[in-house]
């Protein structure tokens, strides 16, 4: 019996590949490192993520599959990975100081992230059930870890403990769906076989959509879509702030990038049956999100909620099931990725030394005691809320606007109508900054300059493709032409 | 080539909040002067457009376009006629003096209330000049902030935050499902003729199917209702107008709801005017509910500026009911009461702020014989106040005059019952000016009163002069509209064919 190895290219993988290395390297110098002696594991991982930018850059345009049609090489994945690095580069920056306080600025922080990045990338490049699976998994195992990292608090222990055990069974409900689809399939994962193949028994069609539900269960865990919600206000809650930031951006951006691209390439056959099923989690989750968001008094949670909110609107995009929705939802992550992580960025600087402050009225004042700190939060709060002139406005401009195109005008009345609630509790953080006293003096805000850095970055960004989203709009039109169903 | 008039117009603010981010905040002084010099510039530069407008001709003049999302039909796409012209004077003539109002008035956060100002000017203009559906609608919500600021931050500590969330609540809330109508629209065009565009012009006499139409003017009514505001939406106004600083109501009345009615006249009408004819009734019908409620509500109001805001509510109710004669006197008189209001209301809502800075009390009761130490407050505040009831020779009456006989060509009825709302506005405007003003001086605070100083009489008379201008020669400013007017008259005209009752809205018959 003879083996042939099959060609390949290291290259298709090469962001991968740097973030690995990065990672074990990381994690190699701080087991070599003396004790005590810091070493600056952040750069490094920085320097890693911004290789593997460049790597992006140079696949961008790429077609085709890799590694014997395992991974995809398209730029619908490569603009994905662009929003991972942004996403893990800005939570890098923003974790260093935050960590220091705590005394827990170790470097597996750091290789957990780009580990997760990596588990990220390969969710949104996977071309074979299996291989997202894995991403996934990857992905999963790291944030688990990530949101236990303060062992000694009890409530990052609960965080941890429950993403675990939830997430555990949602990955068995994801890995079970994909074994019904190879059983009706007969047997194959492969995304680009799977739509002909399901046709291809109807005595299997039973099966298929008791594969493609469960699936759907699988995922929505991941975004956090309603009904399957419930652990995220306490995980967002007890994790660190930052691995919190990382996970309602960069997460939920791989889970809906694998989301999109299974859902678009794989089951187009059977999509009167999975949009109608979307349609209610997307109307249940922006609901659910934004009502309960109105009563939290911890920014956490609310914020917490209000991210399920948003994976509300981003599932009408999945729903309406265009091209237009395809774009919105690569325009919404980025905008999303910026605006949440600038948030979170002013949660930990007000929060100043271990989340003291995280509650709501302790922003009270702050638009007299630190007039640009709070301008920069009233944006974020502004963009969340879907005012023009910022990203969030122009994000869920696409959104609504894919829905209306194919046909779902309710589904857009209800987002809108959804965006009114969500506007009163942004706006309480802006009447609370600007409106009230400060109720005690809570002592200085420490800009430490990287995390003040993430702040401005992501407010100039949130505004600069909020009044030109033309070139973000082209690139994002360019990314979805992998879909030729839509 | 020609001078880019109205984009310097919108985008002179925004380059003024720069100049005022480097400024030292602590120099209230200066803050303000720049904040004038600004202001002042705007306006200079706003008076080519008033010379060099064209009125023989209902286009658009003075038109600027730039691709700004192609791919997706938006456009950076600006220009005015006759309805905006005035609108657009009308906003570049307050804003300086609302800055000369602020001199005493805000002493705190001056920095950030400059700011405030100078978006909300950015964002009314913009509104204004909007020929793209995408432009108007981030000009019409960018509006908001800066207004909801200026309320809750520099309103009054007692209630600010409730009236504040209320403004940007009630007004969110209209223009979003008008951004599903755009959406809807957007995509219907599209379909029809193939080409996806944002551009307003084209959208006018598009074939859109009434059953369609029916749902948009009422999306887009909404929106607009909500901001100008007619009966049943208006609860936002008092608390907001109450709660605002002076310059805040002054703005917010002269301008923020002109736009809720130059929306109907640019939008709702001529995009949908089978709809429009069909909503006539309707929407008549609560305009004169607004005229009467507000003026008696009116009647009954303690404090001076709960007062003149329910008299707003009045007052646009003759704004509404005018335009939606569809004639040529009752469109007209519409339009020249925008301009009414915003003077006249605009300067009740100053000379309350002035008597408030010297006594820091609206209430009625606590004045009283006025015109004791305050003769030149005195004089001004008739002349206002006559202004507003609608007294021959001054601009009140032109534009109530128009209006009741546009409608006295279209239906007896309602202009006779509108009619009781000038004599209501007599009846409440006279006897609070009877309160304040006349009488003995009951209150000893009220003895030592100081008169107007020459800031303040100089805010005052540019609004006097325009006052009186236009009601003893209105042609200067309805020849400006009558191209328009007649264009969209005629618009109005070719739909009012087709007859469509409500049983065949929903049986769904009708097309």
């Amino acid at each position: 019996m003879t083996f042939t190895i099959p060609s390949f290219h290291l290259s298709s993988i090469g962001p991968w590949l740097t973030l690995t290395v990065t990672a074990i390297l990381i994690l190699v110098l701080d087991a070599l490192s003396p004790k005590g002696r810091k070493v600056c594991f952040s750069w490094l991982a920085l320097a890693g993520l911004a290789v593997a930018a460049f790597q992006t850059i140079g696949l961008w345009g790429s077609t085709g599959t890799d590694f014997v049609r395992m991974v995809y090489l398209d730029n619908f994945a490569f603009f994905f990975y662009f929003i991972f690095i942004l996403g893990a580069a800005l939570t890098v920056l923003i974790s260093r100081q935050y960590l220091e306080d705590y005394g827990k600025n170790m470097g597996e922080y750091y290789a957990l992230i780009l580990f997760a990045t990596v588990g990220m990338m390969l969710m949104a490049a996977g071309a074979h059930l299996i291989m997202i699976f894995l991403g996934l998994e990857i992905m999963s195992i790291a944030v688990y870890v990530l949101a236990g990292l303060f062992r000694e608090d009890l409530r990052s222990n609960e965080a941890a403990l429950k993403y675990l055990i939830l997430g555990a069974f949602s990955s068995a409900f994801l890995l079970f769906g994909m074994a019904m689809l190879y059983g009706a399939s007969g047997g194959t994962l492969f995304l680009d076989d799977l739509p002909l193949r399901l046709g291809a028994d109807p005595a299997m069609a039973y099966l298929v959509l008791l594969g493609v539900g469960l699936l759907i269960v699988g995922f929505g865990f991941k975004v956090a879509a309603a009904p399957f919600h419930m652990w995220t206000p306490d995980v967002y809650e007890g994790a660190p702030t930052s691995v919190t930031a990382f996970m309602a951006v960069a997460v939920k951006a791989a889970a809906f990038a694998a989301f999109a691209r299974v859902f678009f390439l794989a089951f187009p056959a059977i999509k009167v049956d999975w949009t109608m099923v979307l349609w209610v989690m997307a109307v249940a989750t922006m609901t659910i999100g934004n009502v309960a968001a109105l009563s939290q008094t911890n920014i956490k949670r609310m914020l917490a909620y209000s991210s399920i909110a948003h994976a509300g609107y981003l599932l009408m995009a999945l729903v309406a099931a265009n091209q237009l929705g395809a774009v919105s939802l690569l325009y919404y992550l980025l905008a999303y990725t910026l605006m949440n992580l600038g948030a979170f960025g002013v949660v930990i600087l007000v929060g100043r030394k271990k989340d003291r402050y995280i509650n709501i009225y302790d922003y009270s004042g702050l638009g007299a005691q630190h007039p640009v700190l709070a301008a920069s939060m009233a944006l974020f709060m502004f963009a969340l809320a879907g005012i023009p002139p910022t990203a969030g406005f122009v994000g869920k401009f696409y959104v609504f606007s894919a829905a209306v195109q194919a046909g779902y005008i309710w589904l857009a009345i209800i987002g809108v109508m959804n965006s009114l609630v969500s506007v009163f509790y942004y706006l309480r953080i802006t009447v609370l900054m600007y409106m009230k006293p400060a109720e005690a003096d809570l002592g200085p805000v420490v800009f430490s300059p990287a995390q003040t850095a993430v702040v401005a970055l992501t407010a100039a960004g949130v505004l600069a493709i909020g009044i030109f989203p033309g070139s973000l709009y082209n690139l994002a039109m360019n990314a979805v032409k992998i879909f030729p169903g839509l | 080539m020609q001078l880019p008039i109205l984009s310097i117009l919108v985008f002179l603010p925004i380059v003024g909040i720069g100049i005022l981010l480097i400024l030292d905040r602590k120099r209230h002084k200066g803050l303000k002067i720049a904040t004038l010099a600004i202001s002042l510039v705007e306006f200079v530069v706003s008076l080519p457009l008033w010379f060099n407008f064209n009125s023989q001709t209902a286009a658009m003049q003075f038109v600027e376009r730039r691709e700004w999302l192609p791919t997706y039909g938006i456009s950076y796409y600006v220009g005015i006629d006759g309805f905006s012209l005035l609108l657009i004077m009308l906003t570049t003539l307050l804003t300086p003096l609302c800055v000369l109002a602020t001199w005493d008035d805000i002493q705190h956060r001056v920095k950030e209330f400059m700011v405030c100002l100078l978006a909300l000017m950015a964002g009314m203009i913009g509104v204004f000049v909007s020929l793209d559906l995408f432009l108007f609608y981030v000009f019409w919500e960018v509006m908001l902030i800066p207004m909801y600021l200026l309320i809750g931050v520099w309103g009054n500590p007692a209630r600010r935050v409730y009236a504040a969330i209320k403004f940007f609540l009630f007004t969110m809330f209209g223009s979003l499902l008008m951004l599903v109508a755009i959406l809807v629209l957007y995509f219907h065009y599209g379909k029809t003729t193939g080409t996806y565009t944002f551009d307003l012009l084209k959208m006018y006499g598009t074939s859109i199917p009434f059953n369609m139409q029916f749902w948009m003017f009422l999306a887009f009514g909404l929106a607009f209702a909500i901001k100008v505001p007619m009966f049943p939406f208006h609860t936002w106004l008092p608390d907001a107008h109450t709660e605002a600083p002076t310059v805040g109501s002054v703005i917010l009345a002269a301008v923020l709801l002109k736009m809720g009615t130059y929306g109907f006249l640019r939008f709702n009408m001529p995009m949908f005017p089978e709809a429009a004819h069909y909503f006539v009734p309707l929407f008549s019908i609560l305009a004169i509910i607004g005229i009467v409620y507000g003026a008696l509500v009116s009647m009954m109001q303690k404090d001076l500026k709960r007062l003149i805001a329910f008299s707003s509510v009045s007052h646009l109710g003759f704004v509404m009911l005018g335009l939606f004669t569809f004639t040529m006197p009752g469109v007209q008189g519409g339009i020249i009461q925008m301009i009414n209001h915003g003077l006249s209301t605009g300067a009740l809502f100053l000379i309350v702020g002035m008597i408030y800075e010297r006594r820091h009390t609206r209430m009625i009761v606590d004045f009283g014989g006025l015109c004791t130490p305050m003769p030149i407050f005195a004089i001004i505040f008739m002349i206002v106040t006559l202004s507003s009831i609608g007294l021959p020779g001054l601009n009140g009456f032109v534009g109530e005059f128009l209006i009741l006989l546009g409608t006295f060509q279209v239906n007896k009825l309602y202009a006779v019952i509108a009619a009781t709302g000038v004599i209501f506005a007599a009846c409440y405007m006279l006897w609070m000016f009877q309160r304040v003003i006349f009488g003995k001086v009951t209150n000893d605070k009220n003895k030592d009163l100081k008169d107007l100083s020459w800031r303040e009489i100089a805010i005052f008379a540019p609004l006097i002069l325009f006052i009186v201008w236009i009601g003893v020669y209105p042609s200067t400013f309805l020849d400006k509209t009558k191209a328009s007017t007649e264009n969209f008259l005629a618009l109005m005209e070719k739909a009012k064919s087709t007859h469509v009752s409500q049983s065949h809205v929903f049986k769904g018959e009708a097309q």
